[in-house]
């Protein structure tokens, strides 16, 4: 990979966080926040992604970025006041630019129908402010090719000087008299003497006329001035080029020696007449020729400079002796590393805590470290240690859910327009941290369900007005910790699930029997069966060939939970109850007949021994009452298949554990061995889904032990129906 | 359990041959990844019968298939003489409990013949090919399809 | 004496072109963020021979940078240069007024980019 295919890969990383940067700000100044501060890194996001554009030929996006960043400017300098009008322009605007990287980066192209509306509407705002600015704006497009026209002339004078007949005699005459704002600017006579040197043999001349006595001579004053002049094959322009930075502090002219009827159309006055000087212009070409290695001409200048440095004598005279010493290398304050590095050591930290387990089993049952002995110590001391760590580790991938809430008021954007639906869109708890993979993972189920919200969930305006309510509806997407696991909630303030289309719909797709008795929670949860949907005819904006039951298994898969609220006339809430991490998980770990179980911590309110009096039997099954409340009581070694009679509560320990919904059971096993953090390792990657199971790990043995799915273990349904894949809602 | 053949000769595939009761079979050496001793399994809820349950292979949850159950044979009685044949098959890792491993084949194309008509439906759903090497004849599985379908709504 | 150049540029793309260009050219390289950043990279190395800073940053931006770098003694005669997307001849006469020694417009080209540096490098 070249080095500017790397650098390739960077631009686009930081046109990544500059789009985040830009919709961040964008969002906060639609709310009223037009500070100073939110203005200028909104300008600063789109002026980067533009200067970084450029040096990839990306023509698209840097005209695209400039027209955007031109009337971004104009609500800086305070001319354009961003009015909802305005900030609806500019999120559109973020959008398309949006695509344009996204093009960029994977070698397309953004139809023009999508980015010229935009852009006119930007130029009409850019132009509508009090201030407008006329005149500038021809200067303000870079762009713009109109000033080739003076290039030809520029480069033909190399042609011109040939005339004179080669290299013989001195060719221009170079008068340069510095003003003392040029030393005040860093820059040297003596260097660009120097330089003129490197063009061909000169003849200098010193004047030093100006020079007052020595007690009125002021050290940082400007009194000498030079005439040089210059012979073999020169051209003005390259003359021009030396005095690029000097010569609005200087008195500067050249003259064309033995040409004078042609020192007319010299570019200088050519330049000056339009209030651009040449070296404006040649530095915009060459930044225009840089992306376009097709427009090189016979005498660009382009090289010479380059040429003139390797001709450069080895011993420069006037080198800085401060400039001396190795210079190293500035260090950012923040180290990117590369993801595999960091799951790399998070494996090998999850191996240090399987092995860690281990050997502390192995030591308790040998019986050689007593509790409370040295070793014992050690012993208890290494797993603190390999706990910090593991911690440690795992912090360094916990994300802000920031990164993927900011992705979704385009969406909401995009379906508000297309369903002519007026939304607000908020959210809350941006900050909170959950482990990368999850974040990542968590864009494509929340994107539908934000559209699901809106187009499903929220009325028209003319509903919404009819029915008392606001016309504009609102979404609004939430994040927060709780116990051990994050909770993301999606709520639309919209017309709530309509329970009787949906029992119809389950009931006529044959989803349910005619006669199954459901109550409104269960009914709620049918829109999330394989096979559902609510919209009789398909909407372009949900119906991407995606159903809520494809985002409840990827929401699953991640070891979440997805559960439906739905007040009709209220609105409904989507809440997904997460792990934080993919990782590791506390546990406790159970037995049931010869095999090892987890169940994660997270969920069990606490454990007991059941007593004859607290039995009773409820049906076909057992329950237990404890703290007052009558619970079933499930034998995880029948629901699992571990046995085929039930076992007897008394000799078990029951756990009672708290699902979605707050929802309570107790689960019987046979025994409790401890309690453990654990390293998670997924069944499906080499195997499949298990119903009741949510994953797998490593036990103090070396064995592989299961960890159980506390919520599958509560449902009524059999696993062996969930494993023919047709499962029917159990109709009580 | 004679005759391995002379790889040096030809540039051919490569197999690994087991044993399985009485019958051999054999699978490409390119889908193997090691051949280790069997050690007990983690029972899996509701597995099908030829799903013995996983094992921990350094850190990765390895199912095991008893190869002679999958291919409709008496299932077997695992002993710490049998072996588990680690292949990988469409990215998934999975053990194959066999007998033992017979030989290391090296065969040209021409040793390669489609599966008998003569097999039953069961059988021939796992072999993609007969090996005939000498007097043997060795069906040649399908790594790929020995662990259940995976569940309808994630596939 | 291999030439030692400070790039101010708070966007890491930049940074990345202006280290490839310059390096490949053979300069020493320091690198800073912001102006802020800039005046400690000033501070904590040997002095450069050439600054060369972007406009728009974040905390300090080229112009007070400029004006920063004048204003102290021991700064005050290295040469800048900004290398800025603007083209606005407004703009340029502003950073001319803040000390500015050149000006390049971005995208640049590495040769003219090394040219300039060379016109104004003691």
């Amino acid at each position: 990979m070249s080095a500017l295919d790397e650098i390739r890969i960077v631009f686009f990383q930081e046109c990544e966080e500059q789009l985040q940067e830009l919709e961040t700000g964008l969002t906060a100044m639609a709310g009223g926040e037009t500070d100073a501060d939110t203005v200028n890194a909104v300008f600063r996001a789109v002026h980067s992604i533009k200067g970084g554009a450029g040096a990839f030929a990306l023509k698209q996006l840097v005209g695209f970025a400039h027209v955007f960043e031109t009337t971004l400017d104009e609500v800086r300098q305070g001319r354009l006041d961003p009015g909802a009008e305005v900030m609806d322009v500019m999120l559109r605007s973020a959008d398309v630019l949006n695509d344009l990287v996204a093009a960029g980066r994977d070698g397309g192209e953004v139809e023009a129908e999508r980015t010229a509306p935009l852009l006119a509407e930007l130029e009409r705002l850019a132009g509508k402010g009090p201030g407008g600015h006329g005149g500038e704006d021809e200067d303000a497009e870079p762009f713009s090719f109109d000033d080739l026209d003076f290039t030809p002339v520029a480069f033909d004078l190399g042609d011109l000087g040939d005339l004179d007949g080669g290299g013989d005699g001195p060719k221009f005459r170079v008068s340069f008299r510095p003003r003392p704002e040029l030393y005040a600017k860093a820059n040297e006579a003596t260097v660009l003497l120097r330089e003129l040197g490197t063009l061909g043999p000169v003849s200098t001349t010193c004047n030093a006329d100006a020079l007052p006595l020595l007690d009125a001579l002021d050290p940082e004053g400007a009194y000498l001035a030079w005439t040089i002049e210059i012979s073999g094959e020169v051209t003005e322009a390259q003359i021009r080029e030396i005095f690029e930075f000097a010569e609005w502090d200087c008195d500067l002219t050249i003259e064309a020696l033995g040409l004078a009827d042609l020192s007319e159309i010299a570019v200088p006055d050519a330049g000056a007449d339009t209030g651009i000087s040449v070296a404006d212009l040649l530095a915009r070409i060459q930044g225009e020729l840089t992306g376009a290695p097709a427009a090189e001409g016979p005498a660009e200048p382009a090289p010479a400079p380059a040429a003139k440095a390797e001709a450069k004598p080895a011993a420069e005279a006037a080198e800085k002796p401060a400039a001396g010493g190795e210079k190293k290398e500035e260090a950012a304050p923040v180290i990117r590393v590369e993801l595999p590095r960091v799951d790399k050591l998070i494996d090998l930290v999850g191996e240090l805590v399987t092995t860690q387990a281990i050997l502390s089993q192995r030591l308790e049952e040998s019986g050689a470290a007593a509790t409370g002995s040295d070793l014992m110590n050690s012993v208890e001391e290494l797993q603190r240690l390999t706990r910090d760590l593991q911690d440690s580790v795992m912090a360094v991938r916990a994300q802000p859910v920031k990164s993927v809430f900011q992705r979704m008021p385009r969406i909401v954007r995009e379906v508000a327009s297309a369903t002519g639906k007026k939304v607000g869109f908020q959210t809350r708890g941006e900050n909170t941290e959950v482990d990368k993979t999850v974040v990542e993972r968590l864009a494509e189920p929340l994107t539908h369900m934000i559209r699901n919200a809106i187009d499903h969930g929220l009325e028209s305006p003319e509903k919404r007005l009819a029915a008392g309510k606001p016309e504009e509806g609102t979404v609004t997407l939430s994040a927060a910790h709780r116990s051990g696991r994050i909770v993301i909630e999606i709520a639309d303030d919209g017309a709530g699930i309509n329970r009787s289309k949906v029992r119809e719909i389950a009931t006529n797709k044959g989803l349910i029997p005619a006669d199954a008795v459901l109550t409104d929670e269960e009914t709620d949860q049918l829109i999330m069966l394989p096979g559902f949907s609510t919209a009789t005819t398909v909407s372009n904006i949900s119906g991407r060939g995606v159903g809520m039951d494809v985002v409840k298994q990827s929401i699953e898969a991640l070891g979440g939970r997805l559960v439906i609220t739905s007040r009709p006339g209220f609105g409904s809430t989507f809440t997904m109850n997460l792990p934080l991490t993919l990782a590791v998980l506390d546990g406790m770990v159970v037995r049931v007949e010869d095999d090892t179980l987890v169940v994660p911590l997270a969920s069990i309110v606490v454990t007991f021994r059941p007593q004859p009096e607290d039995l009773q039997m409820i049906g076909a099954g057992q329950a237990v009452k404890v703290r007052g409340s009558t619970l079933p009581l499930i034998d995880v070694g029948l629901k699992l298949g571990y046995r085929d009679a039930p076992a007897d509560p008394l000799t078990g320990v029951a756990i009672l554990v708290e699902g979605d919904n707050n929802r309570r059971v107790a689960l019987l096993v046979d025994d409790i061995r401890g309690q453990r953090q654990v390293v998670i390792k997924s069944l499906e990657k080499n195997y499949r889904p298990v119903p009741g199971i949510a994953a797998a790990t490593i036990s103090g043995e070396g064995r592989v032990a299961l960890i159980i799915d506390v919520d599958a273990m509560m449902s009524d349904q059999s696993f062996d129906q969930f494993i023919l894949g047709n499962e029917p809602i159990a109709a009580e | 359990m004679s005759s391995v053949q002379r790889k040096a000769a030809f540039a051919g595939q490569e197999m690994i041959a087991f044993r399985v009761g009485e019958q051999e079979f054999c699978v490409d050496i390119l889908a193997v990844r090691e051949i280790r001793g069997w050690t007990p399994t983690t029972a899996i809820p509701h597995a099908p019968h030829y799903v013995l349950g996983v094992i921990n292979l350094r850190g990765t949850v390895l199912p095991v298939v008893d190869l002679s159950s999958r291919l409709g044979f008496p299932a077997s009685v695992p002993t710490p003489r049998h072996v588990i044949v680690v292949v990988i098959a469409e990215g998934q890792t999975i053990g194959l409990l066999v007998d033992a491993v017979s030989d290391i084949l090296s065969i040209s194309t021409d040793m390669m013949k489609s599966a008998p008509e003569i097999a039953q439906d069961q059988t021939k759903t796992f072999i993609t090919g007969v090996v005939a090497v000498d007097s043997r004849m060795i069906a040649r599985i399908a790594p790929e399809r020995m662990l259940p379908e995976r569940l309808r709504a994630v596939s | 004496m291999t030439k030692t150049i400070l790039t101010v540029d708070d966007s890491r793309t930049m940074r990345e072109l202006l280290r490839s260009a310059l390096v490949e050219a053979g300069f020493n390289i320091l690198q800073a963020e912001d102006g802020v950043h800039g005046l400690e990279v000033l501070r904590e190395n040997a002095l450069p021979d050439v600054i060369i800073t972007d406009i728009n940053m974040p905390r300090m931006n080229g112009l007070e940078f400029i004006e920063a770098v004048r204003a102290d003694r021991g700064l005050r005669a290295i040469p800048i240069i900004v290398l800025t997307t603007e083209s606005d001849p407004a703009k340029k006469d502003r950073a001319r007024n803040a000390g500015a020694t050149g000006w390049i417009v971005k995208p640049f080209d590495p040769q003219r980019l090394v040219g300039a540096i060379n016109r104004v490098a003691a």
